[in-house]
C-alpha cells in the first residue's frame, strides 16, 4: 500500500448525492483481476464512457481540466451500497488518493483506508463550499497534509479534519494491518482457548 | 447489579479480544467468516503476496454465488473466461486452505446469504463477516454480521476485525401487517424513513410486534436491505422460532451442546432499560404493499402513490438527484405508479429468494401467465429442491417464467443475467442502482407477490387487487 503524507493534487467536484459503489465500479468489472493494465479505465465506466465506448464529454472527468484530478470533492453518502473493495482499487489505479465529502458508506471508507486514499470526512457546508470554489476554478488543487489533518484550498482556506491515530498512522506508513495484528497473537491465542470454553459450539 | 446491555453490546463485549485506547479500535474475535467468489480472490491474492496463512479454516466457507450462471450447474455454464477463473480461483483456494466450500455442483450451494442461515453456520450470538455487504442478512437470527470490503485477507490471517464501536438503532414496528404486505414491505418503507445513508455506524435492532411476529425468513428479508439505509447490521432478538429453525441444521450444535448453546442464546437479547443511541417506531398497520420509482432503496413509495416531482423538492442537491434518478428510470412527475409499464420481472437474491418468498409468489401466479420475460432464481440448490417437492417450479414455469439455479443472478448481474439498456423489471431484489441490473437497466424494487403481480400485468400492480379477485392466497 502507498504511504499517504502529503498530497496537492487537482481536485473535481462531484454534486451528485449517494454516489453509490456501483457507479464508481461497475459490477461487471469484479471480474478482473486488481492486476488487470485497463484498470483505470473502469472507474466510473458507464459514467465516462457510452455503450460504444466513446467518452461522455458531459462528464466532469472527461473535461480538459479535470482529466487528471487526483482529489474528489463529493456529497453525501459517498460510497454507499456494495462493500466492493474494487471501487477503490478503480480510485487508485485511477491515481486518485484522497476523497472528501461529508459522510461516506462505512464498507467504502475503510476500504480506501486499505488502499491507500484518504476519505475525509467534511461538514455539508465544507464540502458544497469547496465543490463551489472548484467549478469557479476548473483544475484548481487542493493540498492535503494526514500529518497536521488539513485540507487548504486555492484560496487559502484551511480546512481541519480528523482521521483516528490507527489509521493515520497505518496510512502515513503504508503499513499491512495483518502484520500489526500479529504482534497480537498471544493475546488472539488465549482469547480463542477462553472463548471456546465459554462457547464451545462457536468454535469449530 | 450491572447496566443493562443490548444486544449488540452483550455480542461486542462477548467477542472483545483486545481494545486499543489510542485508537478507540477494539480487536474482535471473528466465528463465521463466509467467502464469495466476487471478492475472496484478492484476500486470497493479499495472503499469498505477504505470507500469511488461514487460521481457523473450519469457521471459515465458500459459495460462488455471484458468477455461477442460473441456466447450469457446470463450469461449461459459464460463458465467460474470467468468471469461470474467479470460480475456480474460490474453489482452488478453499481446498488449498482447508475451507468447506459449496460449489456449483454441491446441491447445498446458492447465495452465501442463504447458505449460512440455512446450514446452520450462522448462530445467534456470534460474529459473522463477509466481503459483501448484504451480510446483514445474518443478524435476522442473532448475530452481529457484517459486510468487511477488504479486510477478508486479515480476517483469514488473524480471525480477528479491528473495529470502532458501532451505534445502535432500535427500529420498533408496532401492530400488525394488513393481507399482502410482507416483510420486503416493512423493510422498504423502514429504510424510506431512515434515508438512503440515514443509519451510517449504526447496528440496527428490529424490535416491536410486527418483526416478533415475522417468521425467520422474513427476518433475513429485513436484516438484509439494512444496508440499504447505511447500517452497518441489523439484528432481530433470537426466540423460540429463531430455535425451532435453527435446531437440526448442519453446521447447529447438537445434543448437550444444543441445549447449552440455547441457554446461552437465551440471555442475548437487550435487557429491560437498555439505552440506544436512537430509537424509530412505524406503525405495521399503515404500511402498504411498496415500489420503489428511484435509484435508492429509500425512494419507495406506496403502490397506490404517485412518481414524485422535484420541483417540491427545497433542497438544491436533493432536486437534482430526483432529477436524475427520473431522468434515469423514464419517469414523468405525477404518474401513477401502477401505471408504469414493466419490461421484465425478476424473483431472486438474498433478500428474497428464500421458500417462502417462491410460495408466496407462486401463490399470485397459479393459473396465471406472465406478459412480460420473467426469471425466477431460488436462493440455494436446497430452496430449489424443496420448491420443486412443492410444484412451485411447475407454477412458475406454466405461468412462462424461467426456473434458475441458484446464485446472485439478476439482483446484480454478474453472472451475465442482464436487462438491456432502458428496459424495465419489477424485481424482488435489494439495489436499484443506475447500471444495477446491467448498464441503463431500471430497476423497481418490490415483494415477491408484488414482482408475481406486475408479471401477470405487465406494469406495477397492488398485489391486493389480484388477491381480491381470487385464485391467489
Amino acid at each position: 500500500m502507498k504511504p499517504f503524507t502529503h498530497h496537492e493534487g487537482v481536485a473535481v467536484p462531484m454534486d451528485a448525492l449517494n454516489v453509490d459503489t456501483d457507479q464508481i465500479l461497475p459490477a461487471r468489472y469484479l471480474r478482473k483481476r486488481k492486476a488487470d493494465p485497463d484498470y483505470h479505465l473502469y472507474l466510473f465506466h458507464d459514467l465516462r464512457f457510452d455503450a460504444e465506448g466513446a467518452e461522455r464529454p458531459e462528464f466532469i472527468l472527461n473535461q480538459p481540466a479535470w482529466r487528471g484530478a487526483t482529489v474528489i470533492v463529493g456529497n453525501e453518502n459517498f460510497g454507499g451500497g456494495s462493500s466492493r473493495e474494487a471501487a477503490a482499487f478503480a480510485l487508485d489505479a485511477f491515481g486518485v488518493r484522497c476523497v472528501i465529502a461529508p459522510s461516506f458508506g462505512d464498507i467504502f471508507f475503510s476500504n480506501c483506508l486499505k488502499n491507500g486514499i484518504l476519505p475525509v470526512r467534511a461538514s455539508n457546508e465544507a464540502c458544497a463550499r469547496l465543490r463551489k470554489m472548484l467549478h469557479a476554478r476548473p483544475g484548481a488543487t487542493l493540498s492535503i497534509d494526514l500529518e497536521a489533518q488539513t485540507v487548504t484550498d486555492p484560496e487559502g482556506g484551511v480546512l481541519s479534519f480528523d482521521l483516528d491515530s490507527f489509521a493515520r498512522r497505518n496510512l502515513m506508513k503504508g503499513l499491512s494491518p495483518i502484520g500489526l495484528t500479529m504482534e497480537h497473537d498471544p493475546e488472539i491465542a488465549a482469547f480463542e482457548q477462553a472463548y471456546a470454553a465459554r462457547a464451545p459450539w462457536a468454535v469449530l | 447489579m450491572s447496566e443493562p446491555r443490548t444486544m449488540f453490546q452483550k455480542i461486542w463485549d462477548a467477542h472483545r479480544v483486545l481494545d486499543d485506547p489510542a485508537s478507540g479500535e477494539t480487536l474482535l474475535y471473528v466465528d463465521r467468516l463466509l467467502l464469495t467468489d466476487s471478492s475472496s480472490f484478492h484476500a486470497f491474492d493479499i495472503l499469498e503476496n505477504e505470507g500469511w496463512t488461514v487460521r481457523r479454516p473450519a469457521q471459515v466457507f465458500g459459495v460462488p454465488d455471484h458468477f455461477s450462471p442460473s441456466g447450469g450447474r457446470t463450469l461449461d455454464a459459464v460463458d465467460d473466461a474470467d468468471r469461470r477463473a474467479r470460480i475456480e480461483d474460490l474453489k482452488r483456494n478453499c481446498a488449498h486452505w482447508g475451507i468447506t466450500q459449496f460449489g456449483m455442483d454441491d446441491r447445498r450451494m446458492g447465495i452465501t446469504h442463504v447458505v449460512g442461515p440455512e446450514q446452520g453456520i450462522t448462530l445467534p450470538g456470534t460474529i459473522v463477516l463477509c466481503g459483501d455487504s448484504h451480510t446483514s442478512t445474518h443478524g435476522a437470527l442473532g448475530a452481529l454480521a457484517f459486510g468487511i470490503g477488504g479486510q477478508s485477507a486479515h480476517v483469514l490471517a488473524t480471525q480477528c476485525l479491528w473495529q470502532k464501536p458501532l451505534k445502535t438503532l432500535r427500529v420498533s414496528v408496532n401492530g400488525t401487517r394488513a393481507a399482502g404486505v410482507t416483510a420486503k414491505d416493512v423493510i422498504l418503507a423502514v429504510i424510506r424513513e431512515v434515508g438512503a445513508g440515514g443509519a451510517f455506524g449504526h447496528v440496527v435492532e428490529y424490535a416491536g410486534e410486527a418483526v416478533e411476529a415475522m417468521s425467520v425468513e422474513e427476518r433475513l428479508t429485513i436484516c438484509n436491505m439494512t444496508i440499504e439505509c447505511g447500517g452497518r447490521g441489523g439484528l432481530v432478538a433470537p426466540d423460540e422460532k429463531t430455535f425451532a429453525y435453527l435446531e437440526g441444521r448442519p453446521y447447529a450444535p447438537k445434543g448437550a451442546l444444543w441445549d447449552e448453546a440455547v441457554a446461552a442464546w437465551r440471555q442475548l437479547p437487550s435487557d429491560p432499560g437498555a439505552r440506544f443511541d436512537r430509537e424509530i417506531a412505524l406503525d405495521a398497520a399503515a404500511i402498504a404493499p411498496m415500489v420503489t420509482w428511484g435509484n435508492t432503496a429509500a425512494d419507495g413509495l406506496p403502490i397506490d402513490g404517485h412518481v414524485p416531482d422535484p420541483a417540491g423538492e427545497p433542497d438544491p442537491d436533493r432536486r437534482a438527484a430526483m432529477q436524475r434518478a427520473l431522468d434515469y428510470m423514464g419517469l414523468a412527475p405525477g404518474t401513477a405508479l401502477r401505471d408504469v409499464t414493466v419490461d421484465h420481472v425478476f424473483i431472486g437474491s438474498c433478500t428474497n429468494g428464500r421458500i417462502e418468498d417462491l410460495r408466496a409468489a407462486a401463490a399470485v401466479l397459479k393459473g396465471r401467465k406472465a406478459k412480460v420475460p420473467a426469471l425466477v432464481v431460488p436462493g440455494s440448490g436446497l430452496v430449489r429442491a424443496q420448491a420443486e417437492k412443492e410444484g412451485l417450479d411447475r407454477i412458475f414455469i406454466e405461468a412462462g417464467f424461467r426456473w434458475g439455479h441458484a446464485g446472485c443472478s439478476m439482483c446484480v448481474g454478474m453472472n451475465g443475467d442482464t436487462i438491456g439498456a432502458g428496459k424495465r423489471c419489477a424485481s424482488t431484489s435489494n439495489r436499484n442502482f443506475v447500471g444495477r441490473q446491467g448498464p441503463g437497466a431500471r430497476t423497481h424494487l418490490v415483494s415477491p407477490p408484488m414482482a408475481a403481480a406486475a408479471a401477470v400485468t405487465g406494469r406495477l400492480t397492488d398485489v391486493r387487487d389480484l388477491m381480491s379477485e381470487g385464485g391467489a392466497a
